[in-house]
């Protein structure tokens, strides 16, 4: 925790420390007038290493990340899938754990259809996408809410911790991609809306800390209003 | 413009049955506006400007004055000449570059909607007649776009007219001096042409809509509109309107210029 409090918002050129004392990590740069960031986000200092957690900017995938995308174009043996990355992802038809009918892929997603799945691999060619594990699959209801993908993090919390209390207090099924897009499913409309407001209020303080005391603070003040 | 930014499916879905029991995601009603702001004066520049902005979505409106000569067919009255500019900055679904299909009709819809409600009157706008009159350019910036720009722009068109000034005019040159501006407002008659846009999706008639509803809009109609006199009309998306859904948004059209009306009236002086 005691990190935590030395947590400050920079802006691209700002200067974060001066002097040799400190060492250049991510997302910054060593010149004259000392280490200045190079990304808009939290400055943190560990062990004399600098390092700027960005807030804004767009999402790089990474082996095993969950990510919700939508089908863009359907070919002879898979799915192209956007997934809010600069390059599209491939979904291969081996890589769906049921039979389809090989003339009739769109049978199974068409184009337009929101889908969970996991990156299994990036390669020279592209990013491959699979539907072979748990709670992946096509998306048939629900809501779809964007956020910046660098506050993903915050969302799902430590531990999922910030998750699971959204999840509790509205009891909806929501399922968070690491390229922004979260799921939202619930037993009734005003729930899911509920939930997303939640997720919209967290996204906006995402620089604070302590937020999970902040997040339970405001689900008492709106309780009454939804019941 | 990229699909992905538009709103997905099953998100349209879940309006659409949240519309079939009277409610919007926002808590509004069918018929509701958003709140509603503006701030005049916004350009030093600009003879007469204007910022509006509707819930997220905020536009700015300046007129500026110009000399220019009359068209052959109207030799005594003044010129109108409306632009749009849809900044990429108000949305990722603009690009810079000449100005596409949705800044064109914005832009006519607001040109027409002014001029057919007769609210200015080209013929005091005349210097000498054949040689020299008067050119109002209306220009509108989106900042923000969250949906209904085009309610915005109306809004922020009228305003920013009502409280233009004339520009210092040296009669000995014939030029414009520009930076000092006189206390003559612009002729403008009493008229307050708005235009407001109702929205079909579904069953359901509803006006303001966000990005998101504006997304699943199946029929879009414009209406220019000043108490009681309908001087425009503009329909946009694919599908049909039948003769009970337009009865519909005329009664909707009059409720909300009234409720607009009693919101920008102290602009208007």
């Amino acid at each position: 925790m005691a990190t935590e409090n030395k947590r400050k918002v920079v802006i691209p050129g700002e200067v974060i420390a001066k002097g040799d004392d400190f060492l250049p990590g991510e997302g910054t740069e060593k010149t004259d007038q000392g280490i200045i960031a190079l990304r808009f986000g939290l400055a943190e200092e560990i062990n004399k290493l600098i390092k700027v957690i960005p807030l804004s900017g767009v999402y790089k995938p990474r082996r095993g990340n969950i990510v919700i995308g939508k089908v863009e174009n359907i070919t002879f043996n898979g799915w192209v899938i956007d997934i809010n990355a600069p390059e599209n992802a491939f979904l291969s038809l081996t890589e769906v754990p049921r039979y389809v009918n090989k003339n009739g892929l769109d049978e199974f997603m068409d184009i337009g259809d929101m889908v969970v799945a996991k990156i299994w691999s990036i390669n020279k060619r592209g990013i491959d996408l699979s539907l072979k594990s748990r709670g992946l699959g096509k998306i048939d209801e629900g809501l779809i809410v964007k956020i910046n993908p660098h506050k993903v993090p915050r969302i799902i919390g430590r531990e999922g911790s910030m998750i699971n209390l959204i999840k509790n207090k509205t009891r909806c099924n929501i399922t968070v991609g690491q390229n922004g897009f979260i799921w939202i499913k619930g037993e009734t409309i005003d729930d899911e809306l509920f939930s997303k407001k939640a997720i919209l209020f967290i996204a906006e303080r995402s620089y604070l800390s302590g937020l999970t005391e902040e997040v339970e603070k405001w689900f008492e003040q709106n309780k009454e209003k939804t019941k | 413009m990229d699909k992905f930014q538009t709103t997905s499916e099953i998100t349209g879905e879940r309006i659409k049955q949240y519309l079939a029991q009277g409610k919007r995601f926002d808590g509004r009603k069918l018929d509701e506006l958003r709140k509603i702001e503006i701030e005049v004066g916004v350009s030093k520049k600009a003879e007469g400007s204007c910022r509006v902005r509707i819930g997220k979505t905020e536009v700015i409106v300046g007129i500026k004055m110009g000399i220019g000569t009359p068209y052959a067919d109207s030799p005594n009255k003044g010129n109108l000449m409306t632009t749009a500019e849809l900044t990429p900055l108000s949305s990722p679904r603009f690009e810079p570059g000449p100005p596409r299909f949705e800044a064109i009709e914005l832009s006519r819809v607001i040109d027409r909607g002014i001029r057919e409600s007769k609210v200015i009157d080209f013929e005091k706008l005349c210097i000498k007649e054949g040689e020299k009159v008067w050119t109002i350019f209306i220009d509108i910036y989106s900042i923000n776009n969250d949906g209904n720009l085009m309610d915005a722009a109306g809004i922020g068109a009228i305003i920013a007219l009502k409280n233009a000034r004339f520009p210092k005019y040296d009669e000995k040159n014939e030029q414009i001096v520009f930076g000092e501006l006189t206390d003559k407002k612009l002729p403008l008659s009493d008229n307050i042409p708005i235009a407001i846009t109702a929205h079909k999706i579904g069953d359901n008639i509803i006006i303001d809509p966000t990005q998101e509803e504006e997304d699943l809009s199946e029929a879009r109609v414009t209406i220019g509109f000043s108490d009681g006199i309908i001087s425009s009309i503009q329909k946009g998306n694919s599908a049909p309107l039948s003769f009970e859904e337009m009865e519909k948004i005329l009664e909707i059209v009059k409720k909300s210029w009234k409720n607009i009306f009693k919101k920008i009236e102290k602009f208007l002086e």
